[in-house]
């Protein structure tokens, strides 16, 4: 049935988790409700048997809290030391990651998932080492309690009154290979503390009355089993899921949280997540930015941003829409993308005045606007952090500066009212007053478009106001003669507010879409500029310019070279020394393929921002960023955009490599076209001359009529010539093995006719020498091209008979090994230079450094291709005889068959098929 | 039978240092001798010289020299020594298959040519005396083959082939002094299914010279020409 069979993409996702989590290390936590319930000791206790049993266990870090259970059960595993970070003036002990990364052990402990690293380290939180460790094919155990788990933390907060700022998302917890469960009973727990079992001393006093109390912990334990239970669940499903995926992979997404401004939006997303994990779907997180929200100060933004953050951290697909209303961009985007639930804060009820006035409650016009969402309201829990003083102080002043603001710009409108009628007065002898009212008109829609909708508004009241005091019969009072002015103040008050609103939006959409069209241009320019350049430094110099302006900051490219170093562009040298980006960080974002730096999860602290420059074949480097405000890489758009200039720049860069790849190829193929002719030119060239010396000097030495010593010099004529021609022949057999242009013609043949063959041929040679020729019979037939495997031969004995003096032993032997077969050419001559029996093989190399002996040491160099060529080994060393031994190995391989020769006379034999 | 006149040889070569040298050999050994450079040239003088050896140049200005084999084996059957400057083995074997007698490799000595040469002229004589009887004695080193008797002798001692190695032995004979590459042989001894079976023929040739030559590892008779055939040198 279709609708059975498995997904194709979602068997080739499942396929890549796979692969992804084979090279990966394992994750077990385990997982408590309290602290003191035993998950350290759970831990040691499981690593001490993984260590008995031969694991390469290592204590990261392990904290025992001084229990003396626990420190006996750490007691003599290997520990890591912790490192000492300075912080304030003082020194606190943390965990070593890049000791741990060095090590690299088969399991490391690293306790307290939750914890947040000091400022200043590589990861804010514990659980990016953990990450990291695990990238990096790192088993590891920690340990975590429920109250640390992101999505539970308004709960438990609830239930116990005390909040943890050291969180963990949920979707690390829910993507750890195993959870281990480790439960203790609240009355035993109790029984515990009091037995000073959990805490020490004056501490447990505190904590059992703040936190231990049986109520809360068996409200944290139920929380704690459930959460295991949904997690147990889901691994049924998964393992469910090798049978029939077809339920498990959902991938339409449901449900769609709405980001407010007001500080309650945390726990909405929270809410929001708790309820996709538990639906198992994918969810949408969304910030909508109206024109007020616009004006909001900084700080606000960037706290809302964060939310938007945390809400892709807790796995969402997130983004900031800027719209006019909040409830039509929300339904657009729930109907874009399929999400049939919609969750918000439930807000407060809207003050008499605005409903009377007609506005409704967001929740109203999303029902009216869209009768086919689920909509979800969610109690607005206000996180109970304490501020700090300064930040409380902060908002104050800031509140202060929105006021001022917000005052400036409806005394402006007003002005602008009053200036008209001022203006207006004098005129109203000589015109109409429908002109006035005119006027007055085009006075709000002047506010609407400088100062926004709200002063529209008060403009348009004010404009009727004064038109009324000012200019309609009994001047200088609100009273009207004629009742048919009240017609006009009506359809003034209505033309005025309308076209303000209109104003208005138009405005804001018209910014929006500049915004918009100022994005794509950018984009468009920096393709279009990327796309002329054909060099490393231009793709830099245009894809920097651009991204500096973009960023409105600084804008730095590192590139890859040669050796896989990242080398930063020449800009470099134009930024103070203090303010350069940190080598090391976009290194790390180069390996691991993650944004780095300012507002990431990687050293967040730093000024600088790194992306890495993906492209199709690989990552080509990294782009530095020093942003002006922290927004353009926090809002989700402009982080998108950003990660767009890099792929761009890292297809750019990927361009101009392969230019210059494809550069060098024509350079070579050229090289080796011209090397070919070259070499057969030279064949030709050099041979066919020498063929007529060799021959005209043997002529020569033959004619009788000649004196005796010219005899002589044509024969020294005739043995030079053919000197140079076998020089000649070395040269260019060299050349042609070197540039792989010898294809082996091998066939399977007995090495003693190869080696017959080259006695054959150097018999001339080898006349003042004695030879012996031991090769046993019944020897298996080899693989060879047989010409290449005579002139080794022959270079071998031509070596022997030129470094060894007239008269001395040469032995051609052979000897058969499993797996090879041994042939070695050796004499009894002076042998070679201790030492050097490798250097012999290198091409010019010569046994003696100048002498008589003619050649210019190619030979053995020729030798060495040839046999490598069979896959085989050529080596010296000293012979038995005492002088030099050259010694051939080449592999048996597996000879064809022969059938046995059929005993048949060779009369009947011919008529055989 | 009367006197022979002054036998006659085609220089088929476009290098004219080389036509001196090897007209000055053959003609020290009474040859009379044609130059032709070109493959037209080499034809139309074999045409009308009537020679009695030629010696070809495969690389030649207008054709290659492999062509004017073919086109001379379609009429003539004039012992042919071919010169060849490449070192591949193919053309030599492709030469040979063409119907060339033997072949030479740049740079050559006179001396080796001439030994070519007078081989060639004693095959083609011995042919050209083919209604006389057949010699039924053929000798090399301390070997004596009874083509009749079908009775192979080494150094007075009777020596047993096979019938195959027999068979191999007597196509070798037959041809003396003549290279014969691995494909003629394998089809005149195997037949024309085997003629890809390399290692047959290397092996039976091993056995051969294990029977007949008195060092088998440096043979004297059982000639191997490396990669392209084997030659009986008698």
């Amino acid at each position: 049935m279709s609708e059975e069979r498995p997904d194709p993409d979602a068997l080739l996702a499942q396929l890549r988790d796979e692969e992804i989590n084979a090279a990966r290390g394992k994750l077990r936590i385990y997982f408590g409700s309290s602290a003191g319930v035993g998950k350290t000791y759970a831990m040691l206790q499981a690593a001490r048997k993984l260590q008995a049993d031969g694991v390469d266990v290592l204590a990261g870090v392990v904290v025992t809290h001084g229990r003396s259970e626990t420190a006996a059960m750490f007691e003599g595993l290997p520990q890591l030391p912790l490192k000492e970070v300075a912080y304030r003036g003082k020194t606190l002990p943390e965990f070593d990651l890049d000791a741990a990364l060095a090590r690299k052990p088969g399991l490391i402990l690293v306790d307290e998932l939750a914890h947040s690293n000091v400022a200043g380290s590589r990861h804010p939180k514990r659980w990016q080492d953990v990450e990291e460790l695990l990238a990096n094919g790192i088993n590891v155990y920690s340990t975590l309690n429920v109250q640390h788990l992101e999505s539970l933390n308004d709960v438990v907060g609830g239930i116990t009154g005390v909040r943890v700022q050291e969180t963990l998302p949920d979707t690390f917890f829910d993507r750890a290979d195993e959870v281990v469960m480790v439960d203790t009973p609240a009355d035993e727990l109790l029984a515990r503390l009091s037995a000073g079992k959990v805490y020490m001393g004056p501490q447990a006093e505190r904590a059992a009355r703040n936190f231990f109390r049986k109520g809360n912990l068996m409200a944290l334990r139920e929380l704690a089993l459930r959460r295991t239970a949904d997690r147990v669940e889901d691994d049924v499903q998964a393992w469910r899921s090798n049978e029939r995926i077809a339920q498990v992979w959902k991938t339409e997404a449901a449900i769609l949280c709405a980001i407010g401004p007001t500080p309650a939006a945390e726990s909405v997303v929270r809410s929001a997540a708790q309820l996709a994990q538990q639906l198992n779907v994918s969810w949408h997180a969304v910030y909508v930015e109206t024109p007020d929200l616009q004006r909001l100060p900084d700080a606000q933004r960037e706290r809302i941003l964060r939310v938007v953050r945390l809400a892709h951290e807790l796995g969402a697909n997130t983004a900031v829409l800027p719209a006019q209303d909040l409830a039509p961009a929300l339904i657009q985007h729930a109907r874009e993308h399929n999400l049939s639930k919609l969750m918000l804060g439930r807000a407060e009820a809207l003050p008499a005045w605005q409903r009377w006035l007609g506005a409704r409650e967001l929740q109203q016009q999303l029902a009216e606007g869209a009768p086919e969402l689920d909509l979800i309201s969610v109690a607005a829990t206000l996180p109970q952090v304490q501020r700090r003083a300064a930040t409380a102080e902060q908002d104050a002043r800031q509140r202060e500066q929105q006021w001022q603001q917000l005052a400036g710009r409806y005394g402006l409108a007003a002005a602008a009212c009053a200036a008209t009628a001022l203006i207006s007065w004098p005129l109203q002898k000589a015109f109409d007053q429908s002109n006035i009212v005119m006027l007055f008109l085009l006075a709000v829609v002047g506010v609407a478009l400088r100062l926004g909708r709200g002063p529209a508004v008060l403009a348009s009241f004010l404009s009727v106001g004064l038109f009324d005091f000012f200019f309609v019969e009994p001047k200088l009072s609100f009273a009207v003669s004629d009742v048919q002015y009240l017609l006009t103040f009506a359809v003034m008050l209505a033309v005025g507010l309308v076209t303000g609103q209109l104003t208005a939006g138009l405005r804001y959409q018209a910014q929006v879409a500049a915004d918009r069209e100022g994005r794509s241009r950018a984009l468009f320019e920096l393709t279009s500029d990327l796309a002329g350049a054909l060099q490393t430094e231009a793709v830099l110099q245009v894809a920097e310019a651009t991204l500096a302006t973009e960023v409105r900051g600084e804008a730095l490219l590192y590139t890859l070279d040669l050796q896989d170093q990242l080398q930063p562009s020449p800009r470099l040298g134009s930024l103070p020394a203090a303010d350069q980006p940190d080598l090391g960080t976009a290194r790390w974002a180069l390996d691991h393929g993650q944004a780095a730096g300012l507002s990431t999860d990687t050293l967040p602290g730093s000024a600088w921002f790194y992306l890495p420059l993906a492209a199709p074949m690989r990552t080509r480097g990294v782009l530095a960023l020093k942003p002006l405000s922290n927004r353009s890489v926090m809002l989700p758009e402009l982080r998108a955009q950003l990660e767009t200039y890099a792929r761009i720049i890292g297809q750019a860069l990927e361009r101009v490599h392969y230019v210059e790849v494809a550069q060098e190829a024509l350079v070579h193929i050229e090289g080796e076209r011209l090397r070919n002719s070259l070499l057969s030119a030279l064949s030709h060239d050099l041979r066919t001359p020498l063929a007529v010396v060799y021959g005209l000097a043997q002529t020569l030495a033959g004619m009788a009529e000649l004196p005796g010593h010219a005899h002589e010099l044509s024969e020294a004529l005739r043995q030079q010539s053919q000197r140079v021609s076998a020089m000649v022949n070395n040269l260019l057999d060299m050349a042609r093995l070197q540039s792989g242009a010898v294809r082996l013609n091998l066939q399977w043949q007995p090495i003693d006719e190869v080696v017959g063959a080259a006695l054959q041929a150097m018999q001339p040679s080898m006349a003042a020498h004695r030879l012996e020729v031991q090769i046993p019979a019944g020897l298996p037939l080899l693989n060879l091209d047989a010409v290449l495997m005579e002139r080794v031969l022959c270079n071998l004995l031509e070596n022997a008979a030129k470094y060894t003096p007239a008269g001395s032993l040469v032995v051609l032997s052979a000897r058969l090994e499993p797996e090879r077969l041994l042939l070695s050419v050796a004499d009894n001559g002076p042998g070679l230079p201790a030492g050097r029996e490798e250097q012999l093989f290198a091409k010019f190399t010569r046994g003696e450094r100048e002498s008589s002996t003619p050649g210019v040491g190619l030979g053995l160099a020729i030798c060495r291709a040839i046999v490598e060529a069979h896959g085989g080994r050529i080596w010296a060393e000293r012979g038995v005889e005492g002088g030099a031994a050259f010694v051939i190995s080449l592999p048996l391989g597996e000879p064809p068959a022969l059938l046995p020769e059929p005993e048949l006379e060779p009369e009947e034999a011919q008529h055989e098929p | 039978m009367s006197l022979d006149p002054q036998p006659v040889a085609l220089i088929v070569e476009d290098e004219p240092s080389i036509r001196r040298f090897v007209r000055l050999g053959l003609e020290g050994e009474g040859w009379q001798v044609h130059e032709a450079e070109t493959v037209r040239q080499g034809l139309v003088d074999a045409g009308t010289r009537r020679p009695d050896l030629v010696i070809l140049d495969l690389g030649l200005p207008d054709d290659d020299g492999l062509n004017y084999l073919k086109d001379l084996r379609a009429w003539s059957g004039v012992p042919v020594i071919v010169l060849s400057a490449r070192a591949s083995e193919a053309d030599k074997i492709a030469a040979l298959d063409a119907g060339a007698d033997d072949y030479l490799t740049k740079p050559f000595g006179v001396g080796e040519l001439l030994a070519r040469v007078r081989v060639a002229l004693r095959r083609s004589q011995s042919a050209a005396k083919a209604g006389e009887p057949a010699q039924t004695l053929f000798r090399f080193g301390s070997v004596e083959v009874d083509l009749v008797a079908r009775r192979v002798q080494r150094g007075g001692a009777p020596v047993h082939l096979t019938p195959i190695e027999y068979r191999l032995l007597t196509h070798l004979i037959a041809n003396a002094g003549k290279v014969l590459t691995h494909r003629q042989l394998l089809k005149a001894v195997w037949g024309p299914s085997h003629m890809d079976d390399n290692h047959y023929l290397r092996v039976y040739m091993g056995n051969l010279r294990q029977k007949l030559e008195a060092l088998p590892a440096s043979p004297q008779h059982l000639l191997t020409e490396t990669a392209v055939g084997y030659r009986l040198m008698p």
